[in-house]
């Protein structure tokens, strides 16, 4: 993007005493005349001048609009739903459950809320869970935690590290997993049911696997013992974390999909940057190229209510949206696109103006000064 | 032998048995084996950055505070002292070695009556010490005796101030005879002297030797420095040795000298760290609020530490977090890289070919690795003359002889006149061929102009082998003007007391001696009266043309106007002029002069009155012969050298212990003086201390000086002397020029005369000060540097010049010449004055330009890659959760991005080498600081925010709902810290490619190679591998992976990229298009035109006919009288007896109260007289 001239700097590159000074360099006093120690090596000496600037303003301009209004047109046609389920209004289905949270109850507080789409979402559909004002990205939480016991490393798992406190043990039995962020884990359950025009309902497929880091998946997790059937034994001597209702190895009846290699698990320890986040919850598989995998119409979303998020104010969402090779919908970077590309258009033609105004000046500088 | 010494106040007498242990051992180095770690590291914590990082590093290791790991402090940390102590051990490893050499040289003791060799360290107080010829003095001495009659011997104390002409030294009468070593060594004198000062030209004391005092000045001492001349041996007893000596108290302590940069990157640093403490306060704060609103509800899933029960203590604890975090505002990385840029720097200037001598084999050498950019600051230059602006080589150069001026021709080199004149001498360099055809061809006049050169002198002559006749001259003018009277045919052999030998023309003439009428500073010439063979009594006079030539016989008007044309000529040349005379006189006039002569050289009061107005007498109706023009010779290249330096606007002083005349006149010759300055003041009023009549004196000094001053700042209100040039615009726009003496000097700088003088100094072009002591050259460089806050420098050759060099910004050594202690003492040494122009203009403006560049980088990469921390506070509930990966916080600063910015403080170039040559207004931005100061910090800083806040806050915009094209969400906390650091990495590389004026191969390799390095640490540092061998410290695993093939990710940090950049690219842009600065017209101008040639006429070397005072001579009066008085010949070779019967009083006791007259009674000089009387 600027002018370039390679050279060698011209100016006295040849010594011709070079050769008669001989006997002086031969006892090592005179400098190396070489092109490193005489500060000459061969240089590309950029400039900023009009002739590469402004060109460099005006591509920039008309690389980033269309790559804006590229992107911009591509997230419009993501589809998006989401729905709040907190509760925190009184009208709201969950708002009893919202209320009458207590660490102790053993029945779940159930809630179901409609809703509906009005346009159908065409390919695979996926399914979030979205909280707000949760610090997952503070720093005792996000240290809480040992990799090293997630790993499956026996010895972690029954020595956890001293950075899982207070959650390392529980009436001095080791908890597995341990730390503040296992023990936090997002344990509502959200299932969707398609209400057909005739009020008859069906449940809509939900898949929970592959909704995790294929890396995280398969090599920073780990069951003790290695994979095999026998959870119960591996994770003998340990007890599960004083939010959690049953312990690690009951997550998941797939042994693909309990234990630490929990997909639900993985997914929330893997911590968000920023107190309000979304995970993947479940993905909606596309059956037939015929139907649409969410068609238009009315659905239930039965939540079983068992995170509580009254003490700190935290809201709890269900989204639902389609994806495309960007990604999930992103309105803001297809606008800051168009924006920064714009804003650089016109910088490019100010300083056009600029340069024809005043620019001849620089051409004939008062040097002789 | 017991010597003693007291305090001049309380004569106390100090046995010598402590002081015996003083050896003649000089150290300048620091540490020894044992000593350098824990002195060195003592010094290192002294430094504050490394003191604030230790107790980081201690911060650290408390769990609660700790929100980095132990190893991002302590890696860098170590690094940096690593690196200091390295540079130290390697530097004091080389003063151990210049010590060594110093110390180890060898000189004759006298031990148990035998003469040993031993080292100069070994040398101790009350050892006597046999010196030869041409030896350097390896202690202050008191000189016994010596091979040369009546105890004397001959000095050169050029290392110690400056001067060049020889001196004499007496040793006491009573100890004169103990020539041999049996009898010395059974010398059992005691000696009370003052204690140790650096008066070089004072010393008091008494020896007590076999029941008899004898007092002892300054006549008698030679002093570490010197190098005795012309004098076979001579003993001397050690009086003070090692650092006692004068000349080391005159060396001035050690001072570590900072630049300027220095000072204002450690405000800077305090100023960030004021900085850092606020964020840390507000974030604390925001912490406080937190924790008490939101963290004390979100207690259910993130408990407090049970240590840690309220929100303040959480707010305290965090404030010192936030502290540890934010400490890469800070840069601990800054003070390394600074030092290995200068490294770099100081190596360009060693590897310099052009500024390498091959005369003398010598390159320029860096001796203070650390000042480097102070040389692109240089507002003020001090040079030393002698031997640095001049190669204190006089050589004959032009004449006029009748009115013919001869020499003007191109110089033929050195024809060969021994085929007609065996004796000529070959080094001389004059020839003009029509000269020597008149002198073969008989002119008469040409013979009477060289024969006066071969009579009228002092110079001493001594024949080593048959026909080889060696001059020992005590002036080097005189040498030359007798060496070229020899050459053409008038070879001056021998003198007696009495008389002079001269081979005229092959032919042997002996010329009577009657009188010599010595040389002083008010007559401003000599004359000596001489009987030739055939008896005729005539009076050869040379002397400055100003009093010559009112005193000549009025019948040689015309030659006289056609002779002060040539002089005019030759004077601004620069050449040193005499003008020479003859008088006839009869037998009577003699007879009856020499009356009178006799008469005033026997009275007691007012014997320099009564001899001055006698040789007045005498010296009148002279006939004019001619005038000589001496060359002191400049070195190669100062007169250019001097006019780019102040079209660079560097004020140049020249600071000597000449004289006045000598230093007007190199002014001129080495165009710092110019005929077209509006005026030249002159102050040179004497003024001794403790007198107290003298205040009348000083009034009138002031006086001069107020005008000075009324003159030179044009704005005081009213010109009060009406003689002053006229209109306030002329004054203002004049160029003016300051010349003044040590005596006044020592008064301008007292505390009321200073702000005056340095307003005066202040106006003017160029400033000499003549007849300064080496302190006062200090102590000249101490005023400017107090008032005008300037960058000084200070050049100079000798060992006079070792306080000013030590004193200045930079001390500057001329290398090459006889002696090093100016080497040593300074921070640049090279061979040839000329060299400073490149050691400024070229080295000097790049490492500056270099520094600055490097400094608004620095600060600014670190504040955009710490601020994100700042942003991410708001975020993270003010936890002190840090947005990168530990990893990328330990080698961000030393890996990822010091070496392109390392690159370019040490390579880049803004201008080609030759250009800032041509355009030496090109330094200016320098001198002014305009590069870095707190302005650029202030911007620096701020795009350097700006760019925290684009990288927090895009990736914040766009991730916050972005999930990747699998679904799953992009908003993680380890995706997040990979594109931030990535945009990171990736902004601060596109920033230095901006910044970067000129791309080498290592620029590309290393800003490419740092961009590498960068993705390929960190797809390690994120591999299985390191996972799965300590799962607990690379958790970012997958991360590089996972994130980096998102194209979402991809178009975040070309967004972030594109808005950090652009708008530095468009202010530059303006920047350059409607203030450009001379090097972007130069550079823009260079690209455009390559082949355009440059407008600068370098020098200018106008000329106009100006009158000036040529009589330079480096003399010293008192030496007509050694040689009537006979008491410097050897016995044997005085034929004639006729010495004794005259002068017979001790010629060193008139020479001295002449000298102590001098000082007491001479009047100064009226103040100001105006040199330059235009005709």
């Amino acid at each position: 993007m600027m002018a370039s001239s390679y050279s060698a700097k011209e100016e006295d590159g040849h010594h011709p005493g070079a050769s008669g000074a001989g006997g002086a360099a031969a006892n090592g006093r005179k400098p190396d005349n070489t092109a490193f120690k005489q500060q000459r090596l061969p240089a590309w000496q950029p400039i900023l001048t009009a002739g590469t600037v402004l060109p460099a303003f005006f591509a920039i301009g008309l690389i980033f609009i269309p790559i804006g209004i590229g992107l911009y047109v591509t997230s419009n046609n993501i589809k998006e739903f989401e729905i709040d389920y907190t509760g925190t209004d009184t009208s709201s289905p969950c708002f009893s459950c919202y209320q009458n949270f207590s660490w102790n109850s053993t029945l779940p507080c159930k809630c179901s809320l409609p809703f509906s789409l009005d346009q159908p979402f065409e390919s695979n559909v996926f399914m979030y869970y979205g909280l707000s004002n949760f610090y997952q990205n503070h720093r005792r939480y996000v240290k809480s935690r040992d990799d090293s016991h997630l790993n499956g490393n026996l010895y972690s798992l029954t020595h956890p590290s001293k950075e899982c406190e207070p959650y390392a043990h529980r009436d001095n039995v080791p908890v597995a997993p341990c730390g503040a962020i296992a023990n936090s884990m997002f344990n509502d359950t959200m299932e969707l049911f398609f209400v057909h025009p005739n009020e008859t309902r069906s449940q809509i497929p939900l898949k929970r696997k592959g909704i995790a880091w294929w890396t995280d998946k398969h090599v920073k997790f780990r069951n003790p013992g290695g994979n095999g059937d026998n959870l119960t034994a591996a994770f003998q001597g340990t007890t599960y974390p004083v939010n959690w209702h049953k312990p690690v190895y009951e997550l998941d009846a797939d042994p693909e999909n309990n234990g630490f290699i929990n997909e639900d698990f993985i997914v929330w320890m893997r911590t968000a940057a920023l107190p309000t986040f979304r995970k993947l919850y479940r993905i909606i598989e596309k059956k037939s190229s015929m139907t649409p995998t969410l068609p238009s119409g009315n659905y239930t979303l039965e939540v079983t209510y068992n995170y509580p998020v009254h003490s700190f104010d935290g809201r709890k969402r269900m989204i639902l949206s389609t994806i495309s090779w960007m990604g999930g919908k992103n309105p803001f970077l297809g606008i800051a696109y168009i924006t920064v590309g714009s804003v650089c258009f016109f910088l490019g033609v100010v300083l056009l103006l600029i340069h024809h105004k005043y620019g001849n000046r620089s051409s004939s500088p008062d040097i002789a000064s | 032998r017991i010597l003693t010494r007291d305090s001049p106040l309380a004569l106390m007498r100090v046995p010598i048995q402590c002081l015996r242990k003083r050896s003649n051992c000089i150290v300048t180095s620091k540490y020894n084996i044992i000593t350098f770690l824990p002195v060195n590291l003592f010094e290192q914590f002294q430094e504050v950055a490394n003191t604030y990082f230790l107790f980081l590093l201690i911060l650290q290791l408390i769990p609660q505070i700790s929100s980095l790991s132990w190893f991002t402090t302590i890696v860098p940390l170590v690094l940096v002292l690593s690196i200091t102590a390295v540079k130290d051990a390697t530097d004091d490893y080389f003063r151990h070695k210049s010590d060594n050499q110093v110390n180890n040289r060898q000189s004759q003791v006298l031990l148990n009556g035998i003469l040993q060799n031993e080292k100069w360290m070994n040398v101790r107080v009350g050892d006597i010490i046999k010196l030869e010829n041409n030896q350097f003095v390896a202690a202050d001495l008191l000189l016994l005796s010596s091979t040369e009659p009546h105890g004397l011997c001959y000095i050169e104390t050029a290392e110690l101030d400056g001067e060049t002409n020889m001196k004499v030294r007496q040793s006491l009468s009573v100890t004169s005879e103990l020539g041999d070593p049996d009898k010395l060594a059974q010398f059992d004198g005691e000696v009370v002297c003052e204690p140790p000062n650096n008066k070089l030209d004072r010393f008091s004391g008494t020896l007590y030797w076999r029941d008899c005092k004898y007092p002892l000045s300054n006549q008698n001492m030679l002093l570490r420095g010197c190098v005795l001349r012309n004098t076979e041996s001579c003993y001397g007893l050690v009086i003070f040795a090692g650092p006692d000596t004068k000349l080391m108290q005159n060396s001035g302590c050690t001072k570590f000298k900072r630049t300027s940069i220095d000072r204002l990157m450690n405000t800077l640093v305090l100023w960030i760290f004021g900085f850092l403490v606020c964020m840390g306060v507000i974030l604390a704060i925001g912490n406080a609020v937190w924790e008490r609103k939101a963290g004390s509800l979100f207690q259910n899933f993130l408990p407090w530490d049970p240590s840690v029960n309220n929100f303040l203590f959480s707010a305290f604890l965090s404030f010192w977090s936030y502290v540890i975090i934010l400490n890469t505002v800070v840069p601990i990385s800054l003070y390394v890289s600074v030092e290995v840029i200068r490294l770099g720097h100081s190596y360009f200037i060693n590897w310099d070919r052009k500024m390498y001598c091959s005369h003398s084999n010598t390159a320029a050498e860096v001796r203070t690795t650390t000042l480097n950019e102070e040389l692109g600051q240089v507002e003020y230059i001090f040079s030393d003359k002698t031997g640095t602006l001049t190669q204190n080589i006089m050589s004959f150069n032009k004449c006029s002889i009748n009115g013919h001026a001869y020499g003007t021709c191109t110089m033929q080199k050195n024809k060969d006149f021994s085929s007609w004149n065996p004796l000529a001498d070959g080094g001389l360099c004059f020839y003009d061929g029509s000269l020597l055809e008149a002198v073969k061809t008989g002119d008469l006049v040409a013979h009477e102009f060289f024969r006066l050169l071969s009579l009228c002198h002092t110079v001493m002559s001594e024949e080593k082998t048959e026909g080889a006749l060696v001059y020992k001259a005590q002036s080097p003018d005189e040498g030359a003007l007798v060496t070229a009277a020899r050459n053409f045919g008038f070879v001056f052999c021998s003198r007696t007391p009495g008389t002079v030998t001269v081979h005229e023309l092959g032919r042997p003439v002996t010329y009577t001696l009657l009188a010599i009428l010595d040389f002083n500073n008010i007559r401003k010439r000599m004359s000596v009266i001489v009987r030739n063979p055939e008896g005729r009594i005539r009076l050869y006079c040379k002397g400055a043309d100003t009093v010559l030539f009112d005193r000549l016989h009025p019948c040689n008007h015309e030659l006289m106007n056609i002779t002060t044309n040539h002089l005019n000529e030759y004077a601004s040349d620069g050449l040193r002029t005499l003008a020479l005379a003859y008088r006839d006189l009869t037998e009577d006039e003699w007879e009856e002069w020499a009356e009178l002569y006799r008469g005033a050289g026997r009275t007691v009061d007012f014997r320099e009155d009564r001899l001055a107005a006698a040789y007045e007498e005498i010296e009148q109706d002279m006939m004019l012969l001619g005038a000589t023009a001496i060359e002191d010779k400049l070195q190669e290249g100062v007169p250019e050298t001097i006019a780019i330096l102040s079209l660079a606007n560097i004020k140049i002083w020249v600071l000597t212990g000449d004289k006045q005349e000598t230093a007007v006149n190199i002014g001129y010759s080495c165009k710092m003086l110019t005929d077209d300055m509006t005026e030249i003041f002159i102050i040179n009023g004497h003024t001794v201390q403790g007198v107290r009549e003298e205040d009348a004196m000083k009034e009138e000094e002031t006086q001069g000086l107020g005008k000075a001053c009324s003159l030179g700042n044009g704005f005081s209100e009213k010109p009060k002397n009406p003689t002053s040039p006229t209109s306030l615009l002329e004054s203002i726009s004049g160029e003016f020029a300051l010349v003044i003496s040590g005596h006044s000097l020592a008064h301008a700088l007292e505390a009321d005369m200073e702000y005056e003088f340095v307003e005066t100094v202040s106006v003017c072009k160029a400033v000499i000060c003549c007849r300064v002591t080496p302190l006062q050259k200090a102590l000249v460089i101490e005023l400017i540097k107090r008032h005008k806050k300037a960058v000084t420098l200070a050049i100079g050759d000798g060992a006079n010049d070792v306080s000013m060099i030590k004193t200045a910004h930079i001390g500057v050594g001329i290398s090459g010449q006889e002696g090093i202690q100016a080497v040593l003492a300074s921070d640049y040494s090279f061979a040839q004055f000329r060299f400073l122009q490149r050691l400024l203009l070229v080295h000097g403006r790049w490492s500056y330009l270099r520094m600055c560049r490097f400094l608004c980088y620095f600060f600014y990469k670190n504040f955009a890659f710490t601020m994100v921390h700042f942003w991410f506070g708001f975020f993270c509930g003010f936890s002190a959760q840090t947005v990168y990966d530990q990893y990328f916080i330990t080698l961000y600063n030393i890996v990822y991005t010091s070496l392109p910015v390392l690159a370019m403080g040490i390579f880049d170039q803004d201008v080609p080498e030759q250009r800032s040559l041509e355009y030496p207004k090109l330094y200016e931005p320098g001198q002014l600081n305009l590069l870095f100061n707190k302005r650029e910090f202030f911007i620096c800083i701020t795009q350097g925010i700006y760019t925290s806040v684009v990288l927090f806050f895009v990736p914040y915009s766009v991730l916050s709902h972005a999930t990747q094209s699998n679904g799953i969400a992009l908003a993680d906390y380890q995706t997040f810290a990979v594109t931030t650091a990535t945009a990171l990495v990736i902004v601060v590389s596109v920033q230095i490619a901006l910044d970067t004026g000129y791309w080498t191969a290592i620029n590309h390799f290393f800003v490419w190679g740092s961009l590498g390095s960068y993705f390929t640490i960190l797809f390690v540092l994120h591999s299985d591998i390191l996972f799965s061998l300590f799962p607990q410290q690379f958790n970012f695993l997958g991360s590089a992976q996972n994130t980096l093939k998102q194209p979402v990710v991809w178009l975040t940090i070309a967004l972030a990229t594109v808005i950090c950049i652009a708008p530095v690219l468009a202010f530059r842009f303006l920047k350059v298009e409607l203030k450009p600065q001379l090097s972007d017209t130069v550079h823009t101008l260079l690209f455009h035109q390559k082949k355009r040639k440059p407008g600068v006429s370098l020098g200018r070397l106008g000329r106009s006919g100006s009158h000036r005072s040529g009589y330079a001579f480096a003399h010293q009066e008192g030496f007509g009288e050694l040689i009537t008085s006979g008491k410097n010949m050897r016995l044997s070779s005085l034929a004639l007896a006729t010495f004794a019967s005259r002068h017979s009083a001790s010629w060193i006791d008139t020479l001295r109260k002449k000298k102590h007259g001098n000082i007491q009674n001479t009047p100064s000089t009226p103040p100001a007289p105006n040199f330059n009387c235009d005709c």
